[in-house]
């Protein structure tokens, strides 16, 4: 077998959930070749070889700079072809499933997205996914020869192998009529870690009373090197940009950690959050619904135990 | 201009997920269906559009077993001015899609929701653009139409992109584009007599197949601290639950 990985870069660095992504190929074994798309890091690019990729094909043409779905999708099509490869594999994004639904389109192939772990080859070829915003799972053969594979966060373990990767200039013809939108300009907070893929979230509810209350809760999640997410209401009110909103119709997190405060656990917001390995809630209502989703609960005042919480993380780990 | 809008009928947010037939069945009893949340922004923004623009029209498909009738109903109630019903089981993203191309030729602006709450591929709409060789954008969260100029607003992780593209184009939507509309009396009784026409669906041949479904395993009971021994919690993350 063999795989074609879709590296995303984010400001010429590449994406941790790339890195998994590569790994993930590696872990289904056979030849595992990674594509690069636009203007990135030279040592980044070759980093790739110890997570498990063989060859890295670069095309670092300035006009794939900006993702754009329908001019990606041609060109991984293209490579796929070029590099025989059988199986697509992308890490699950606003930029990077749409452009794997494309490659399946045109090379005909069968299609997963959010797909949770390693496919199980034993009978078939049969991967797991996510359904029904995390309450469910499907297990799904993917029939074709040709597959296409959008992975989830956690689908794999992002680790070093020690391996090395042939570096390879790649340039594919592009067809001027994909550049059918044109990106006017991006709006993006710098700097801070991703939401969809951080490690560990800390949101915050109505019960932090007002926008002027993060800094507190900031300040615990740069205690924590986590993301900050908020709950529906709070992005309604505009307390929060809507791409921290956490829940069924905003950003599905699966963090190691989520810590909920002020958040009373509407079905809809655990919709969001029910991949997490484990879950703290704080609330002061001992009967808010989300306990019953915890892992961990502190019945409290968002204003008294967050400073305490941010001080004990602080003396705990430095 | 001419809108086709694409709704999904899915169990309503609330729902309790349960499977029935060895795993191999959605559990119905019980459940309300809607119309997706996500196609509900896409439908109000298409109404929007119609009553800022003369002479537009919105049309709703859904892919679907006879079940679906109502749900597309509630559509055609909140304001759309007819309906298609592609009669067949939506098995997987490809096959609605292929259906859904099927019928969107001549269509200006084709909306649907980022995606299906049921399976969340979120790729319907690519796959739509694909098949038409029409551009495709998602998830879009502010859409204007000047001429044949289409601006829109997409959410990125960790912010947002500005993107223009012309008519005809496809569009995945997500909120803030427009506020959900509840039909009203007037709407709901115009809706019973609006035009429903059923198609039989486009034979293609699946390149999935579903081996079975399965429920994640039932989480653990919640482990109580008190608000006076936070350090417990920390200790607890660190050595018990290994995440710190």
């Amino acid at each position: 077998m063999s795989t074609l990985v879709f590296i995303e870069t984010s400001e010429g660095k590449i994406r941790n959930s790339s890195l998994e992504a590569v790994c993930y190929a590696h872990a289904m074994g056979g030849s595992v070749t990674a594509i690069v798309l636009g203007p990135a890091d030279g040592a980044e690019v070759q980093s790739l070889g110890k997570y498990g990729a063989q060859k890295v094909l670069h095309a670092s043409d300035a006009k794939l700079e900006h993702g754009i779905a329908q001019v990606y999708a041609s060109v991984l099509t293209q490579a796929m072809k070029d590099e025989n490869a059988d199986v697509l594999v992308l890490a699950s994004s606003s930029l990077a499933t749409p452009v794997a639904a494309k490659v399946a389109v045109k090379t005909g192939a069968s299609f997963a997205s959010n797909v949770v772990e390693v496919p199980n080859t034993s009978n078939g070829f049969v991967v797991r996914r996510s359904i029904y915003t995390g309450k469910a799972f499907a297990h799904v053969e993917l029939k074709n020869q040709k597959k296409v594979i959008a992975i989830r966060k956690n689908a794999a373990e992002v680790k070093e192998m020690g391996g090395s990767a042939e570096v390879v200039t790649y340039s594919p013809a592009l067809n001027e009529h994909d550049f059918n939108t044109a990106i006017l300009s991006t709006e993006k907070a710098t700097g801070d870690i991703l939401l969809p893929e951080a490690e560990i979230v800390v949101s915050g509810g109505r019960g932090l009373k007002g926008p002027e209350h993060w800094g507190i809760l900031e300040e615990l999640a740069k205690t924590l090197h986590a993301a900050t997410g908020c709950s529906k209401p709070v992005s309604d009110l505009g307390w929060r940009p809507h791409h921290e909103h956490v829940g069924q119709t905003g950003v599905k997190v699966a963090p190691q950690l989520y810590i909920a405060i002020g958040i009373s656990g509407a079905i809809q917001h655990l919709a969001g959050v029910n991949s997490s390995k484990c879950i703290v809630v704080i609330n002061k209502d001992a009967d808010a619904p989300f306990f019953k989703a915890a892992d961990y609960g502190i019945v409290g005042d968002a204003f008294d135990v967050i400073p305490k919480l941010t001080a004990a993380i602080k003396a705990a780990i430095g | 201009m001419k809108i086709l809008v694409c709704i999904s009928h899915v169990p309503d947010t609330t729902s309790k997920i349960n499977f029935v037939e060895n795993n191999m069945k959605f559990d119905t009893a019980g459940v309300q269906f809607i119309i997706g949340p996500y196609d509900d922004y896409a439908l109000a923004r298409a109404i929007e559009l119609k009553e800022a623009n003369p002479g537009t029209t919105v049309t709703v498909i859904n892919v679907g077993i006879t079940d679906t009738e109502p749900t597309i109903r509630k559509a055609l109630a909140i304001g759309a001015d007819d309906a298609i019903r592609v009669n067949a089981e939506p098995t997987d993203s490809f096959f609605v899609a292929e259906q859904i191309a099927e019928h969107a030729k001549g269509f200006d602006l084709i909306l649907m929701g980022r995606e299906s709450i049921d399976y969340n591929s979120g790729v319907v709409h690519a796959m739509v653009g694909d098949l038409l060789g029409l551009p495709s954008v998602s998830p879009v969260m502010k859409l204007e139409v000047e001429g044949i100029k289409v601006k829109m607003t997409r959410e990125i992780e960790g912010g947002k992109e500005m993107i223009e593209a012309n008519l005809p184009l496809v569009a995945g939507c997500q909120e803030p584009i427009a506020e959900w509309k509840i039909p009203n009396m007037r709407g709901i009784m115009s809706a019973r007599t609006k035009p429903l026409k059923v198609v039989e669906a486009k034979a293609t041949q699946s390149q999935v197949a579903l081996q079975k479904f399965e429920l994640p395993a039932p989480k653990g009971a919640v482990k109580m601290i008190s608000a006076d021994n936070v350090a417990e919690l920390v200790t607890r993350l660190k050595n018990e639950a290994k995440v710190l």
